[in-house]
């Protein structure tokens, strides 16, 4: 991994809102390619942190840089920038109006303007990629939770994007749900794109990520290979949390 | 299963409504307690009018919605007025939607210079009452920018009524989640692609039922554009009067004129949100 070029360079960034302090001095960088699972208790910033990544939340202080870009609120390029960093959503927050196929295209078309027929062609694509073609004529409510996520996943592909971030990507999905998402995500982890992933699915992340990153009250608490992150980390609340979350 | 299959109810009946609720509730008590409302107050009309010798002239009336001349059929005054008031009515609704979205959207920017002048905007316009804005506009506005009365009247029920749109849009706009904001910023569309594709397509329904009441609004409020004397269907029910003085007879007719207009609209929208509720 060291030998491929950085994607996410994270320098010392901090991130309020008001006074609370979201984010503290974090430090992390992601190289092309690689996969990042972050994890840790609720209110501990993942998801703040994520964010940042494609400017839905601006940091305060500190550096951000993606693939060469200097994120920064006012940043007369993040609209380039969020066209490269795809972002899935724990609600999946698709468009409800449009159908699905109109959900990957619109995208595509508006912001990138590629025309009708190729952008039609890429989305159809990415809908065998993700296991549902035969849903694209529908509408997003008439999808089950994990179509729903995996159109959701597909959308962001359209774009062609560079790096994907996942927020809590399973969380809002029943049981039995998660694994036809899950193993989307694995096949593209295999495709070699670059993935920041907030999740509690451990088992999502002993068999896809690179790096593991344990997060708490806004700080980044541990940063380890998955072997040693699952079995011998280095700091006891990581222990603890695992412990919790791996209990049953 | 069979034992589930509860075809009336068991068990002791529930003791019934005391009798004059069951009296007054049932439907033919109902429609004759209406009738006899509504009879009094036509029979009160009636005897006041006779009473004051007024006398009815109905026969006369037909003439003002269409003649057959010699040269053929020609419509009457209350037809051509009623044209008259729903070009207005289309022209001020137009420019007062712009105007509200723009209001709305100012309000919207989370610019503090934006919100300031759209809130004082809203402000002026609400407090200010729609004959004394006629009056500014024709007396006032009008001679210092030299617009005629017809433009008057149109720019003070635009500006009038786009007070009341630009919350009816916000109140559109806002009822959208925050997810479809985030969702369209992630593929990288600007705020304009945003509104354009993604919110406002989703929020006409929810500004679908009170944007029919302030189309209604408006066209009844055009009316008072007739002190100033512009040419539509209350000043020419005013003009027949001058010239007939069948007040009673002309402004019945007008009432109903407007009454079948906005009921009209009304029904036709209704289907239109049924149709925009099936489609989500």
């Amino acid at each position: 991994m060291t030998q491929a070029d950085p994607m996410i360079e994270v320098t010392n960034l901090d991130k309020f809102y008001g006074t609370f302090q979201a984010l503290k001095n974090i430090d992390l960088t992601v190289h092309q390619g690689e996969k990042v699972v972050i994890c840790g208790p609720s209110g501990s910033g993942k998801s703040t942190l994520i964010r940042c990544f494609n400017g839905l939340e601006w940091h305060n202080s500190g550096r951000l840089v993606i693939d060469g870009i200097e994120v920064y609120e006012g940043a007369s390029d993040i609209r380039e920038l969020r066209q490269e960093v795809g972002m899935v959503f724990q609600q999946f927050n698709l468009f409800p109006h449009l159908t699905v196929l109109e959900n990957l295209m619109i995208g595509p078309m508006k912001v990138r303007k590629v025309p009708k027929a190729q952008a039609e062609e890429t989305a159809r694509n990415y809908l065998d990629r993700v296991h549902i073609p035969e849903q694209a004529d529908k509408y997003p409510a008439q999808l089950s939770g994990g179509q729903q996520q995996r159109v959701a996943i597909a959308r962001s592909l359209c774009m062609e994007t560079r790096i994907m971030l996942f927020d809590e990507p399973t969380s809002a999905l029943d049981p039995e749900m998660i694994n036809e998402v899950l193993d989307v995500m694995v096949e593209l982890a295999e495709t070699g794109m670059t993935m920041v992933v907030v999740t509690h699915e451990m088992g999502f992340a002993r068999k896809v990520a690179d790096t593991m990153v344990f997060m708490e009250a806004g700080q980044i608490v541990e940063i380890s290979p998955p072997e040693q992150f699952f079995t011998n980390p280095s700091s006891e609340r990581c222990r603890l949390f695992l412990d919790q979350i791996l209990a049953h | 299963m069979s034992d589930l299959g509860i075809t009336r109810p068991r068990g002791q009946a529930l003791p019934k409504p005391p009798f004059y609720k069951r009296f007054f509730g049932s439907v033919p008590v109902s429609v004759v307690i209406y009738a006899i409302i509504v009879g009094l107050i036509a029979y009160g009309a009636y005897t006041g009018a006779q009473g004051m010798g007024y006398n009815w002239q109905w026969y006369r009336v037909p003439q003002f919605l269409y003649r057959n001349t010699e040269v053929g059929f020609e419509w009457g005054e209350i037809p051509i007025g009623l044209v008259a008031t729903v070009k207005l009515s289309v022209t001020a609704f137009l420019l007062a939607t712009a105007i509200g979205l723009l209001v709305a959207l100012l309000r919207l920017s989370g610019l503090v210079i934006g919100s300031a002048v759209a809130v004082g905007f809203l402000e002026l316009i609400r407090n200010i009452p729609l004959l004394v804005l006629l009056y500014l506009f024709y007396y006032v506005l009008g001679p210092i920018f030299g617009f005629d009365r017809y433009t008057a009247s149109i720019l003070t029920l635009a500006v009038f009524h786009s007070a009341l749109i630009s919350e009816i849009l916000r109140a559109g706009i806002n009822a959208i989640p925050a997810g479809q904001w985030e969702a369209a910023k992630s593929i990288g569309m600007s705020p304009y692609q945003t509104y354009r594709y993604i919110i406002l397509p989703q929020s006409v329904r929810f500004m679908l039922p009170p944007m029919t009441g302030e189309v209604v609004h408006l066209i009844k409020s055009s009316a008072i554009v007739s002190v100033i004397a512009v040419a539509e269907l209350t000043t020419f029910g005013r003009n027949i009067i001058s010239d007939t003085y069948m007040s009673f007879e002309i402004w019945f007719t007008i009432a109903l004129v407007y009454l079948v207009v906005t009921l009209i609209l009304s029904i036709g929208v209704s289907h239109l949100e049924k149709k925009y509720a099936v489609d989500q």
